[in-house]
């Protein structure tokens, strides 16, 4: 059984109230950073634990906090970054329903490291058993004296809030998510600078992910070099991975980093294999803005190692073999899933959710999605294949935030991988539309598939 | 060490004060190396960075870092630093992926150019002649929207609204409430007042003018004339509300048009007030000072106005006479 830190008392009844969290070790952290540990102290352990971003990006969450600026007599803010919305990922929203104090106590952790007296938690908007839940627990919190004023004695004050977001997946990047707090249009702001120099109120912000929040914990636990155990290379300790898709159990997993993606999928303690006996087709290894892989590579690298759930190893061949962690949402594709309906579909969620403030994007969306509505439903070209590649080239790197490229990767991916998928689409417009493709060749041992590029 | 920093475009050096945008570094120096800008606006406070038609390729960071960066920027909101050298019109990659961007601009534009009052000196149009291609890729069906009064005197066409958001940032600078914004997100955002109530401020009509396209337009101009065959005057005259100093548009002896003067770049020198702009259209109300110098290369130019006899109004009028002598005596050698 591997270890789990944050899911360790996931089963305990009860867990989501203070009492039943404390008596499992709950707020240790907190006694011990504020009462022992000075703040660069805190920001030292995470630097040495080696903890990395877990909402997407993986940056070193530590190397994020020593940037803050810290100017005199300007308030600095922590904002946790729960605007959760990336098809395929749901474990901060588990993380909330389930641990609630975790993410509290990780906040009053982490604020007290960077030196912040108001922090908020940006939900999305759709989670409003989550929003009610936290603010219980805050209350909860409260009352034990673990937030307002003066914290435990050692003259730290902090207070926590919660604010509901409107729903829009483009509110989860950062500076968005700052525009929307500060109750503007949630358009991403152009930058430099960077929150970390001017972030809410024109004032430096770090905007963590909740798992990456959450980690503080066991890291301030346990210490940073422990932690740094855990995990493979540059990947440190355990991630939350959201399975789901065709997975005999798809669910909420806490894996230690460097796991082999063949035993995630098929071993008994994880997602026990595909369901329904089929056979594997693809997956998307982190959330659906990362680039989708045949079952080939995804289960082996290009060189025929095995691939492993880690930072470095999912990324492994760049963008012509590899794929990226992301957000952890591992989806499955049997056999008998459509890769370009998948695709279309992707397609039209980042259609929906492009803010429209930049003109590749807020064009380049919708123009993807429109041509693979068109070859889903039989009505396509063999030059749509090319043109679609020639849209995602024109809409990645050329935008202002990130959701450019998370919406041009998919589909670009897609038809890298899979582009004898899309010809049959176009070749048999009219049997596409009530049968699949199948599997083809793409479980195939790796040497055929290494060459695709 | 001096306090002003080098920085090369196209192996053009130039020496800026530090803070300087790439763009305004490019304008300093001047001519086609200047990237082309939609969204960015010298005059308005946050503009920038929308559009992306500015893209240059920054290939040397800096003397410190001479790393290049690793995608394309916008030079519209990137400051120089010192030794940083800067492609433009000579990285191929810049030129495509410029009219990916000019691409992605005109598929959703209506291309309604023959009946748009902006053909002529719209810059959506002289980007598409240079970058866009002869034919559209696009073959679905464009976004429409119902044309929308702001006021009585201001219409807007949001078919050609390519969402620069230069209104809005004219109507904050204007206003001290957010009074005109966007509605919805992605493709089918667009620009509103709110509950479509006029922008209630003297000033309200300049948003006609940092319009890059044909998307607010002067419902008192609307289908009048074409611009070309109008003919540019600079004037002025004593305002209250603003600094008075126009350019009016004739089409005979009528003006049809009062618009702020612009710059080489299409951006206004001084925003003027709604008065002058939709109320003063009587050659009687202003003082004609000169024509107005347009670049050879605009359309407005293929009139060679500024050779032409002088227009009536001033050949009569001996005041005028004298407040165009250079220009007379221009014309009197041709």
């Amino acid at each position: 059984m591997a270890r789990k830190l944050l899911l360790e008392h996931i089963n305990v009844p009860g867990i989501n109230t203070l009492d039943v969290y404390r008596q499992k070790g709950g707020y240790r952290a907190v006694e011990k950073a504020l009462k022992t540990l000075t703040p660069d102290e805190v920001v030292e352990e995470v630097k040495k634990s080696g903890l990395r971003g877990r909402g997407g990006a993986g940056f070193p969450t530590g190397m994020k906090w020593s940037f803050l600026a810290k100017p005199e007599g300007v308030p600095r803010y922590l904002v946790c970054n729960a605007d959760e919305s990336e098809p395929g990922t749901f474990k901060d929203r588990y993380l909330m329903t389930h641990i609630p104090h975790a993410l509290i106590e990780g906040m009053i952790v982490s604020s007290f490291a960077l030196g912040a007296n108001t922090s908020y938690i940006y939900v999305r908007g759709e989670m409003m058993p989550q929003i009610r839940i936290l603010e219980r627990a805050i209350a909860e919190a409260k009352q034990a004296g673990f937030l307002g004023k003066n914290i435990l004695g050692t003259g730290y004050d902090l207070e926590l809030y919660v604010q509901p977001g409107g729903g829009a997946y483009i509110c989860g990047e950062e500076t968005a998510l700052l525009e929307s707090l500060e109750g503007k249009r949630g358009n991403p702001r152009i930058k430099p600078p960077f929150p970390a120099i001017a972030g809410l109120y024109g004032c430096p912000t770090v905007v963590n992910n909740v798992e990456s929040i959450a980690a503080t914990v066991p890291i301030i636990n346990d210490g940073g070099e422990e932690y740094a155990k855990i995990g493979i290379g540059r990947s440190t300790g355990t991630k939350l991975i959201s399975a789901s898709g065709n997975l005999v159990r798809p669910g909420v997993y806490e894996i230690e980093l460097g796991l082999p993606v063949e035993e995630f999928i098929y071993s008994d303690e994880y997602c026990g294999g595909i369901a329904n006996g089929k056979r594997l087709k693809a997956t998307v290894a982190g959330g659906s803005s990362v680039p989708v892989l045949p079952a080939n590579l995804t289960l082996k690298l290009a060189n025929g190692d095995p691939r492993l759930m880690s930072y470095e190893s999912l990324s492994e061949g760049g963008f012509a073999t590899g794929t990226m962690m992301g957000s952890g949402g591992f989806i499955a594709f049997d056999e008998d899933q459509c890769i370009v309906r998948n695709t279309w579909n992707f397609a039209r969620f980042y259609h929906h959710e492009s803010c429209g403030q930049c003109s590749p994007c807020r064009e380049g969306t919708g123009w993807m999605e429109k041509v693979l509505h068109r070859i889903e439903y039989g009505h396509g070209k063999m030059s749509d294949i090319d043109l679609l590649v020639d849209v995602s080239k024109n809409i990645e790197g050329n935008t202002i935030c990130p959701l450019g490229d998370a919406a041009a990767w998919p589909v670009a991916s897609a038809i890298r991988h899979f582009r004898d998928e899309f010809e049959w689409h176009v070749k048999e417009p009219v049997k596409s539309l009530d049968t699949n493709y199948g599997l083809a060749n793409y479980a195939e041992p790796i040497a055929k598939a290494a060459i695709t590029e | 060490m001096s306090d002003k920093v080098k920085v090369t475009i196209d192996g053009i050096t130039v020496e800026v004060a530090p803070g300087t945008t790439i763009l305004n570094a490019a304008r300093q120096i001047g001519g086609d190396i200047v990237p082309p800008a939609m969204c960015y606006y010298s005059k308005l406070e946050g503009s920038g960075g929308k559009c992306r038609t500015c893209i240059v390729k920054v290939s040397k960071g800096s003397e410190k870092d001479p790393r290049p960066m690793p995608k394309l920027v916008a030079s519209c909101r990137t400051t120089v630093m010192d030794g940083m050298e800067v492609m433009n019109i000579t990285s191929p990659e810049v030129i495509e992926a410029r009219s990916g961007v000019v691409e992605m601009l005109l598929i959703n534009h209506p291309l309604d150019c023959p009946v748009c009052d902006q053909a002529g000196e719209c810059d959506l149009q002289n980007l598409g002649y240079e970058h866009g291609l002869q034919k559209t890729r696009y073959e679905f069906e464009r976004r429409t929207f119902e044309r929308i009064d702001i006021g009585d005197k201001i219409q807007l066409h949001m078919n050609r609204c390519i969402l620069c958001y230069r209104c809005v940032f004219t109507a904050d600078q204007i206003t001290n409430k957010r009074v005109h914004g966007i509605l919805n997100r992605g493709d089918h955002s667009e620009i509103s007042t709110y509950i479509q109530t006029a922008v209630d401020n003297d000033f309200s009509g300049n948003v006609i003018d940092v319009c890059p396209v044909g998307a607010l337009t002067d419902k008192t101009f609307r289908f009048k004339n074409r611009v070309w065959f109008t003919k540019p005057i600079d004037a002025h005259r004593d305002c209250p509300t603003c600094s008075g100093k126009v350019t009016l548009w004739y089409k005979g002896e009528d003006v049809l048009r009062v618009t702020a003067r612009k710059d080489v770049y299409g951006e206004v020198e001084e925003f003027i007030c709604n008065t002058c702009r939709f109320d003063k259209k009587k050659t009687a109300d202003w003082v004609i000072e000169h024509p107005t110098h347009i670049s050879d290369t605009s359309v407005i130019a293929s009139n060679h106005y500024e050779t032409l006899k002088p227009l009536p109004v001033i050949q009569n009028n001996e005041k005028l006479k004298e407040a165009n002598r250079i220009e007379l005596e221009k014309t009197a050698k041709f």
